[in-house]
């Protein structure tokens, strides 16, 4: 691979790893709202 | 008439592990790879992320806004969601295709599924010993019944039949289950796991080396290359009427200077060097960069916003869809186009590898390179129960949509609907897997659905989004409970530049599969899929088209009785 190869390859999945990173970690640190009437325990799939 | 109970999502967690696991496929692992490869790492990933911003991120932002308002609403379909959001009842019909598209791809995506499983379970049963891809390629031909109709139906370990059955009652199990037990909860273990296997099998590739000392040039790091590398080398023959013909390309820096040398003492030989400029300059570039951004995200397929319909009106859907697509982003990219590719060069070579396509590549090449490897059969029962795990929790997102149709407009509950769809879904996923001969039933609807219409469906959202919901009321509406905010070039670009690159793609699109136009010479070949209908017609892919049209009429009949739909006016919607 070219070092041009390296550097695009280095971007490209740098890139997209930084911004799931910064998902991640802001999925995790800002509280959700919670407004759920059913969870796993209460649902049931039919009636 | 049944009392349905409101679903939701169990946590937000779960709605991104959701919504990317629809989005994390086969393509992923196998289109994703091929395509950077055959268009130059350098100049594809410009395109590609280009399109991410323009098309990707913006559709999939309108989709889960408008998803989340019908929610609000009770409606969970694109029917539904459309006739509530534009007040018009022409939409309601437009929203069909929302159902359309996933339910009919649904009927063949199984029977990809049911390959990953059957190819897993034959790695652990040790009987995936290829010497050659032509050997790989006839277990596939047997495995899937590609020579003739009907031979696909049998029930040994080597055939699909016995698998397809698994996988189909797995999915219905699941979605039967519902929103938050059935499908977040399997995405919130299958997910994860996924990750981590393709960690493993990543950890493997890399460190494969060069396994034949025989062909030093079958390397990890060519194959890296022969992925990324920005500047394309092909070697090319003056044939008898002096036009220069593609031989083969040539990634080892030792074979370039062979050949650069070869080329001096020959005149009918030279050696091209693509660079990323000119390739940048070929539309059909683009248009592989944009359909993969698409069909990637799962933008379009009527998918996102049913699931989003699920949230409440203070959930976040701005985090939420940013986090699923760079999920999936990061799956295609960094997992994806490390693994693919890099293992298949080091054990066939560029020549061996080039121009293969999706199946071609996952089904006869992958296979022979596991049976290669040290530990080959761990390795390939971990990627093809990879791939299983990413196609189900696709699959599963493809049932929602028709469930929550059938529920919603028929007025019936979850079993019955499930039953009536899960008929539906068996009797076009019987005809499939019957006309297996060259996969045509598969093609067909592949195309006219699984593409054509989705380009289609991906221009009615963004267009109702930007036009008639209005930018700003759809930002403001995006904004009710964000956990971060969209950018506000983004209301250009959604109002403006994503319809009209869509449109623009959408025409070339047309132009080059359905007109069979070649951008680079201009001359027009009808393409195979307009032929199999008018010019040659083939019986199969008229069956097909009429199976699609005989759902989809079933869907606007359901539509047309549904007083839901009807009696919506617009100060419901207030």
């Amino acid at each position: 691979m070219t070092v041009y190869g390296w550097l695009i390859m280095a971007l490209s999945v740098g890139s997209v790893s930084c911004l799931l990173a910064w998902c991640v970690f802001k999925v995790f640190t800002v509280p959700e709202e919670s407004e759920h009437v059913h969870g796993f325990e209460q649902e049931t799939p039919d009636v | 008439m049944v009392k349905r109970i409101k679903e939701s999502w169990n946590s937000r967690l779960g709605v991104i592990l959701a919504v990317a696991g629809s989005a994390v496929g086969l393509g992923n692992f196998l289109r994703f790879p091929g395509q950077a490869a055959e268009y130059g790492g350098g100049a594809f990933m410009i395109a590609y992320f280009i399109s991410f911003l323009l098309i990707g991120l913006p559709i999939c932002w309108a989709e889960w806004t408008m998803g989340r308002m019908g929610g609000q609403a009770g409606f969970n379909s694109s029917p539904g969601i459309f006739n509530y959001i534009t007040r018009k009842p022409t939409f309601k019909y437009l929203g069909v295709i929302g159902v359309l598209i996933p339910v009919i791809i649904y009927m063949y995506y199984v029977y990809i599924e049911a390959w990953c499983l059957g190819y897993a379970v034959n790695f652990l049963a040790g009987n995936m010993n290829f010497e050659d891809v032509g050997q790989a390629g006839h277990f596939w031909g047997k495995f899937i019944g590609i020579e003739a109709d009907g031979s696909a139906l049998g029930f040994g370990l080597k055939q699909v039949g016995f698998y397809l059955i698994l996988v189909f009652i797995l999915n219905f199990v699941l979605i039967y289950r519902g929103i938050s037990k059935g499908i977040e909860l399997f995405c919130r273990y299958a997910m994860p796991t996924l990750v981590v296997i393709a960690f493993i099998i990543l950890l493997r590739v890399l460190t494969l080396g060069t396994p034949d000392a025989n062909h030093p040039a079958r390397n990890v790091s060519n194959g890296l290359g022969f992925m990324w590398n920005p500047v394309k080398h092909v070697v090319e023959h003056k044939n008898e009427i002096g036009d220069w013909i593609v031989e083969k390309e040539v990634v080892d820096a030792g074979q370039l200077e062979a050949a650069e040398t070869a080329a001096i003492a020959d005149e009918t030989m030279r050696v091209r060097h693509i660079s990323v400029k000119e390739q940048l300059f070929n539309p059909q570039l683009w248009l592989a960069a944009a359909g993969q951004i698409f069909f990637s995200l799962s933008v379009g397929f009527g998918v996102i916003i049913t699931y989003s319909s699920y949230l409440s009106k203070k959930d976040d859907v701005v985090l939420s869809g940013l986090a699923a697509t760079s999920a999936n982003e990061f799956c295609e990219v960094a997992l994806g186009g490390l693994i693919t590719l890099p293992a298949a060069v080091t054990f066939l070579g560029v020549a061996g590898v080039a121009g293969m396509g999706t199946f071609g590549l996952g089904f006869n090449v992958l296979p022979m390179v596991f049976a290669n490897m040290a530990f080959g059969a761990t390795f390939g029962f971990l990627f093809f129960f990879l791939l299983f795990l990413a196609a189900v929790t696709s699959s599963l997102s493809m049932l929602q949509p028709g469930i929550a149709f059938l529920e919603e407009a028929l007025k019936i509950s979850r079993k019955q609907s499930v039953a009536l769809l899960g008929l539906i879904t068996a009797v076009g996923c019987g005809f499939v897997v019957y006309f297996s001969a060259g996969v045509k039933a598969l093609d067909t609807m592949d195309f006219w659905v699984g593409t054509f219409l989705i380009f289609v469906l991906s221009t009615i959202q963004i267009i109702i989004f930007g036009w008639i919901i209005g930018v700003d009321k759809g930002f403001k509406l995006a904004h009710e409970g964000s956990a971060i905010r969209i950018p506000s070039i983004f209301k250009f670009i959604m109002k403006w530049v994503s319809p009209l690159f869509l449109i623009v793609i959408f025409a070339l699109w047309v132009a080059a599969n359905v007109f069979g136009i070649d951008f680079s010479t201009g001359e027009a070949n009808y393409s195979s899929y307009v032929k199999d209908l008018f010019i040659q017609p083939n019986t199969v892919a008229w069956l097909s088209i009429a199976l699609i049209g005989i759902v989809a009429a079933l869907f606007v009949f359901i539509v047309s009785l549904n007083t839901n739909y009807k009696t919506l006016t617009k100060e419901d919607v207030k």
